[in-house]
């Protein structure tokens, strides 16, 4: 199942936010958005998933999603969405209480994504009680438990510490090479686009455009590697060069507002 | 290797000069309570009232003491008067604080959560949520007749109004990412109310609650004053009809203890079903 950004173009009252984006993820293809503050990541990741309708444009879907998916395109957010008053094993089973499986199937679901997500000893605890990096990965197995075809990120760890992104990241990378699923990844770290993504689409600043869609040049299984920083390294400047300037526009503009 | 830094250097260093310590500076601004102090402190209120009463020339019409006034509680308990007039008003503003807090939270979703309703709703509630829900009871009277009906409906409207806005306060203080999410998962509508909405306003409901027990309390004491022939408020008001202020403030005494009751059951209700906070 591709999922395609069809000349999407949005603006909230006066202000354009997005001008005529169009790109293709493909199934199972890991895709990063990149670019300045307030160019509009976020919200073309809601337009692409459902949760906005866009002023013009619109995101569709080609080919059919696998026949286990139970939610094909699943966010991963970046406040990561919990019901504080449910338990970790009551969030995860959430999104399945109203799907076809049974109360059985449920429950080996929601066990198995929290094997994934190293959360099994956690699953009686209440949102409060976690970290945050725990809290995310409680969000990311939610998203696991209904098998999606394509997880939209949202910057999944900017609001976590720095130790606690690089061991999220590890997860992702190793979450996404276990199956076939895809993702599109916002971020304003390129380090993280660069280290997860087989595309980076840069946007400009607002009204964001696509300014650049770069192909990472190693396979992701081999990014950790230290030979592989030889080529991810320069990759990364050579995005931050492409929006360095803009970034410091962006910076002032919110400034100024 | 990493190149280690000395980790066992003096604390004083090498200076020449006396270290003094930073003066603190960060006390006050955070009051803690004392488990017993409140208790103690109203018991010696009491002693105090007891011994104003007791010693000093007081006219016992004008403040009984408490000794009188837990005399006057007893003799009302034995004799069967006290149970008479506290379960008339008890069935009273349990019938009203039902209706008003029933219909109180329908509305209040209503307005929550439909375009429509909101429009509607909150005009209505703005307009008829100030005034003094005793001022209608004369007209109630008029449509319902002098039985329980137009007390009830009183007590029931007064819980009406201060229930719908804690409700749909309640509803649109509910984190909008929680409701995005359960969308992104296309949960069903009735179960994102059920499992999103409805718990997350909880908290806002239940502290309607405290507000609405109160105001049935005041409502009933009221309505029984202006007609009623039974219950604590026409208790109250004929003991001071008759200058008997003992039973004046056992009558009192009794309102507070329920107001006292009903603020604990809803902590007890709060920890319950709030535990998670």
């Amino acid at each position: 199942m591709d999922l395609i950004a069809d000349h999407i173009s949005h603006r909230f009252g006066t202000l354009d936010v997005l001008d005529d984006v169009s790109f293709t993820v493909a199934a199972g293809e890991v895709v990063a958005i990149v670019g300045p503050s307030g160019c509009g990541k976020s919200t073309l990741l809601s337009i692409l998933g459902g949760l906005l309708q866009p002023c013009a444009g619109q995101a569709s879907l080609r080919g059919a999603p696998p026949s286990e998916s139970l939610n094909p395109l699943t966010f991963v957010f970046q406040d990561f969405a919990l019901l504080p008053w449910s338990t970790v094993a009551e969030n995860v089973e959430f999104p399945l209480l109203h799907s076809r499986l049974s109360a059985q199937e449920r429950r080996a679901a929601v066990d198995d994504a929290l094997r994934r997500t190293h959360l099994s000893d956690f699953r009686a605890a209440y949102p409060k009680q976690l970290s945050g990096g725990m809290r995310q990965r409680a969000g990311i197995a939610r998203a696991l438990a209904v098998r999606p075809a394509l997880l939209l990120m949202d910057e999944p760890l900017s609001a976590l510490d720095s130790q606690t992104r690089e061991l999220l990241l590890e997860d992702f990378v190793r979450l996404l090479a276990e199956g076939s699923m895809g993702a599109i990844y916002v971020t304003h770290n390129l380090e993280e686009a660069v280290r997860l993504a087989d595309r980076i689409v840069v946007l400009s600043r607002r009204p964001g455009r696509v300014r650049d869609v770069v192909s990472v040049p190693v396979p992701r299984g081999e990014r950790g590697a230290l030979a592989a920083r030889e080529h991810l390294l320069p990759l990364q400047n050579e995005l931050w060069h492409l929006i360095r300037a803009e970034a410091i526009d962006a910076e002032r503009e919110v400034q100024h507002a | 290797m990493l190149d280690r830094a000395d980790v066992t250097e003096s604390p004083a260093g090498d200076a020449t000069e006396v270290a003094r310590p930073v003066r603190f500076r960060g006390a006050g601004f955070t009051p803690a309570t004392s488990r017993h102090a409140g208790w103690l402190a109203l018991a010696a209120a009491l002693a105090v009232w007891q011994a104003a009463g007791s010693l000093a020339p007081v006219n016992p019409l004008f403040l009984p003491t408490p000794v009188a006034i837990a005399r006057a509680l007893y003799q009302l308990a034995i004799s069967g008067v006290l149970w008479q007039h506290v379960s008339v008003s008890l069935l009273r503003i349990s019938a009203g604080w039902a209706l008003g807090t029933a219909s109180g939270i329908v509305v209040g979703f209503a307005i929550g959560l439909s375009r429509i309703a909101r429009s509607i709703g909150i005009s209505f509630v703005s307009a008829l949520f100030p005034i003094p829900k005793i001022a209608v009871l004369p007209l109630l009277i008029l449509w319902l007749g002098i039985g329980e009906a137009p007390k009830v409906a009183t007590i029931a409207l007064g819980v009406f109004f201060s229930t719908t806005i804690s409700v749909y306060s309640g509803v649109d203080a509910v984190p909008r990412n929680l409701i995005r999410m359960a969308q992104s998962f296309d949960v069903p509508f009735a179960t994102i109310v059920r499992r999103v909405i409805w718990p997350g306003a909880l908290p806002s409901i239940l502290a309607g609650f405290r507000i609405t027990a109160s105001v049935a309390l005041m409502l009933v004491v009221s309505a029984e004053m202006i007609g009623a022939e039974t219950g604590i408020g026409t208790f109250v008001l004929q003991a001071g009809n008759l200058m008997q202020t003992d039973q004046l403030m056992a009558g009192i005494v009794i309102l507070s203890a329920f107001g006292l009751a009903v603020g604990k059951l809803i902590s007890l209700l709060e920890a319950r079903l709030l535990h998670w906070r």
